[in-house]
């Protein structure tokens, strides 16, 4: 018995261990940008000066809303344009459903810089200028094919008789597609926007490469902005982390709570 | 029915323009000099026999031995750690499933960012060192403290996959093997460890690929003289203006990887091939 309990207690050190080193890092980030002074590493008092900074500074507010901008719209894009895709390669022969696929399967399994440079080249060949929207058509170009990834898998398990069958008794194509198909395979739709929108949230390397005249990400900035180290990331870091930490427990909670609703109701 | 079909074909017209042609503008610039207008081209192998110059071909097995050292840490670590998560509580698994995966939804630059602070001479730890009457220990611009920011980075990655096999496997094996007399440690070498390996693979391949290519986290840590093939590529576009060269140096790259993943699928195949012929022995 007392075998087992040393084994328990080594199996517990080492996974708090591992979240400790997961998560003290970001701890120490989020409290120095409450730190009284610019040092990262020696602190000297509470104030909330970093966060004042963050909210005065043009370049950073900027940085945030062309962050959002491009995840909303780039979703969104990438959304219904990798559905409609989904949608033609499951109908699709097998030859070109393949080929589709394997093309589509690039920008996914090249390294971030390989398509970044490519997108670069392909921008200045056709002598666009590189700004917003440019990194704009970058992210539709990098989410697009993890959403046709993520809505495939639904489509497959559809029964193609139930869209037949609303062809059947009258409804145009566009109906069967909209009114049927689409509230079949809402799951897939949803978890492939989520995953575009978290992709252009977080992407630096690609919009690093194809963005110009100004234009920055709040990936940029921060990567700019290493150099000269300042408290202001931190305090930026630390909302990031806290809006991030709320949605993902919404989430993550929401089935638990619902149920629990559900049960009290009953 | 057949109608949507054609709903394939815009995205064909998108994908052309905007996936291939880009890989093939990388293959034409990486095989021909000078010029960025369109019509200023001329074959040539230069490019990549520039490459091969003791400086770079140095770059490019420091970036393996990088992401070679890192990809076996964190199957180190990471196996472990998905077995335990495997065996814990199903409640317990979502639990720690929830942590393992909250920091990869934070910021890559901005996790990376946070190591400076632990990491650097007047920092965190050699604080601590300090406090406890150690010697301060240079740990920036090593290669300790990149491949800990590879290592940090990734790691979820190993986790996750490795804990997804792990977690579908039949129990009734587990069972079986006891059964017939195995000791724990032969049956994790003989039942679960095999049966694991393709998520172990399929973590190689996602610690692999980023490790090799990431030009982010030997900036940050290993600092501005630290070069990895990354670095080399994002130099060559961003500083020096050199495309021709840079585009040779990512179409190695991206055969190195592609060729080290077929590799690690062979390995992984003639793997699972012996172990079923021993598994025959076995019956």
């Amino acid at each position: 018995m007392v075998g087992i309990k040393k084994h328990n207690l080594a199996k517990f050190f080492m996974m708090f261990g591992i979240l400790a080193f997961f998560y003290l890092p970001i701890l120490s980030l989020m409290i120095f940008s409450f730190n009284d002074s610019r040092s990262l590493t020696s602190w000297s008092g509470f104030s909330l000066q970093w966060y004042k900074a963050l909210f005065e500074n043009r370049e950073m507010m900027t940085a945030i809303t062309t962050t959002i901008t491009i995840a909303l719209i780039s979703t969104f894009v990438a959304t219904v344009m990798g559905t409609l895709a989904a949608i033609g390669i499951s109908k699709s022969r097998r030859l070109v459903k393949e080929l589709v696929l394997s093309v589509n399967n690039f920008p996914i399994l090249n390294p971030e810089i390989v398509t970044a440079i490519g997108l670069m080249l392909l921008y200045s060949s056709l002598n666009i200028e590189k700004g917003f929207m440019t990194m704009l058509l970058a992210h539709i170009i990098f989410s697009t094919p993890y959403v046709i990834l993520s809505v495939l898998p639904r489509l497959r398990r559809l029964d193609p008789d139930i869209a037949e069958a609303a062809l059947d008794l009258g409804a145009t194509p566009l109906q069967a597609l909209w009114k049927v198909i689409v509230p079949m395979i809402t799951p897939g739709i949803v978890s492939g926007a989520l995953i575009a929108f978290t992709m252009s949230f977080d992407d630096f390397v690609i919009s690093y490469f194809v963005s110009g005249n100004g234009v920055k990400n709040i990936s940029i900035l921060v990567y700019t902005m290493s150099k000269r180290i300042n408290p202001t990331i931190n305090a930026l870091s630390t909302i990031l982390v806290v809006i991030i930490t709320i949605v993902l427990l919404v989430v993550n909670l929401y089935p638990y709570i619902a149920k629990k609703e559900l049960k009290e109701a009953e | 029915m057949k109608g949507y079909a054609s709903l394939v074909k815009p995205y064909i017209f998108w994908m052309s323009l905007f996936i291939v042609v880009p890989m093939l503008l990388i293959v034409l610039f990486a095989f021909t000099e000078h010029g960025n207008a369109l019509m200023a081209f001329r074959f040539t192998l230069e490019n990549f026999f520039r490459f091969f110059d003791p400086v770079f071909i140095k770059v490019l097995f420091k970036s393996l031995e990088v992401a070679l050292i890192t990809t076996l840490f964190c199957i180190l670590l990471g196996y472990p750690i998905a077995y335990i998560i495997s065996n814990a509580s199903e409640r317990a698994q979502t639990l720690l499933i929830l942590l393992i995966t909250l920091p990869m939804w934070i910021n890559m630059l901005v996790r990376t960012y946070a190591w400076i602070s632990i990491l650097s001479d007047g920092g965190i730890l050699n604080s601590i060192f300090e406090f406890l009457g150690l010697q301060p220990i240079k740990m920036m611009y090593t290669d300790f403290a990149v491949m800990l920011g590879m290592v940090y980075n990734f790691l979820p990655f190993m986790i996750i996959s490795i804990y997804t096999v792990l977690a579908k496997l039949d129990r009734a094996l587990i069972h079986a093997s006891h059964d017939l007399g195995a000791n724990p440690v032969q049956t994790f070498l003989r039942i679960v460890l095999p049966l694991s390996m393709p998520g172990v693979i399929s973590g190689i391949t996602l610690v692999f690929l980023p490790a090799v290519s990431t030009f982010v986290i030997p900036k940050f840590l290993g600092g501005g003289q630290y070069m990895l093939i990354g670095n080399l590529i994002e130099n060559q576009f961003i500083t020096v203006g050199e495309w021709n060269f840079g585009s040779a140096i990512s179409l190695i790259m991206a055969m190195i990887i592609m060729g080290s993943m077929i590799l690690t699928r062979k390995i992984d195949r003639d793997a699972s091939d012996t172990a079923s012929v021993e598994g025959g022995k076995l019956w």
